[in-house]
């Protein structure tokens, strides 16, 4: 019965905290829109965009989703698995730049020969 | 380390629970890990099949930006609501924690309405899952047809998460005096997935492929 009552309602984070989180993710949301409106390269694009959404997927992990307030047992088995799966599904990217290369028939990248 | 030692075998030693919650809520951690490796690996391939192709970038200020955008207000607030019942209902407060849940469903359909606007107009000028409107065709020659494949797949798997949160949703609300706390908190951790997992959705997918000013 001890180890059931480690689990029960424990809920830390007021409202006020809440309504910043939301405050914060509409402001990065229209940072956002207002930067697809800025004609930069693409890859510029990608990077500043992508790196808002992980600063708006980490509001809403840590404190929407209530793991910063979750033992470190719990967060160091969800977080740094899912990183690692992702980051490996980024090993076929490269692959993309010859596949282009290949279908346009524009020149190969230096190194490649078939 | 005699300390940590210690910790280790408290956590892990057998007989009581280290992550401190309870198995179902854990089987929800597990299924979002599942679920968003899922969404990552078509993200990841909308980007392979994106930066291996000439990619039309059609979506003009009104209406797919000004939907898109609407979209994820509906979505963070929709966000904001469910914590507010998971708040209300860790306080013991039932009834306004239903208040917050359907709140928060039917924000979840304002989006699926919106969003079957925004899929109405675009099927409407002609975009299929593997054709693109003659018109974005000439404008972008050499065009992969596969914009509607990835454009309907990842948009489309994402609504059917939000429908069924939606459904879930008003199943807790129903039930809400039966269910524990942390069958709350539980169903909040799904929909809040479902928001953030629009927030690489929205920027990936609408805001990289806004309509050239020239």
């Amino acid at each position: 019965m001890s180890a059931l009552a480690d689990t029960e309602d424990h809920f830390a984070g007021s409202n006020k905290l809440f309504l910043s989180i939301w405050i914060w993710l509409l402001l990065l949301t229209g940072l956002e829109v207002f930067l697809g409106y800025v004609q930069l390269p693409v890859i510029y694009m990608l990077v500043i965009l992508m790196g808002a959404s992980i600063v708006k997927a980490a509001l809403i992990v840590a404190y929407f989703m209530h793991l910063r307030f979750e033992r470190l047992n719990l967060v160091l088995t969800i977080v740094p698995a899912v990183v690692v799966c992702i980051c490996l599904l980024l090993i076929f990217f490269p692959d993309s730049f010859r596949a282009k290369a290949l279908r346009y028939n524009a020149p190969l990248p230096a190194g490649e020969n078939h | 380390m005699a300390a940590e030692a210690q910790v280790l075998m408290d956590d892990w030693g057998g007989g009581v629970h280290p992550y401190r919650v309870g198995h179902r809520k854990l089987g929800m951690w597990l299924f979002i890990m599942s679920d968003s490796l899922t969404f990552s690996a078509l993200l990841m391939g909308y980007a392979y099949l994106r930066a291996s192709n000439v990619w039309p970038t059609p979506f003009k200020f009104y209406p797919s930006i000004v939907f898109s955008s609407v979209m994820t207000l509906v979505l963070l607030s929709s966000s904001l609501t469910m914590v507010m019942a998971v708040s209300a209902s860790a306080h013991g407060k039932k009834s306004n924690a239903r208040i917050w849940i359907i709140l928060t469903a039917l924000l979840g359909a304002t989006f699926i309405i919106l969003h079957s606007i925004e899929w109405n107009h675009l099927i409407g000028e002609g975009l299929k899952p593997f054709q693109l409107p003659t018109e974005w065709a000439e404008k972008w020659p050499g065009a992969t047809p596969l914009f509607g494949a990835t454009f309907f797949g990842i948009t489309g798997m994402h609504m059917f998460h939000v429908f069924t949160g939606c459904i879930y949703l008003f199943v807790v609300a129903a039930r809400v005096n039966k269910l524990k706390h942390e069958d709350i908190e539980i169903s909040g951790l799904y929909w809040h997935f479902v928001d953030l997992v629009w927030m690489f959705v929205f920027p990936m997918i609408y805001l990289l492929s806004i309509y050239p000013k020239k």
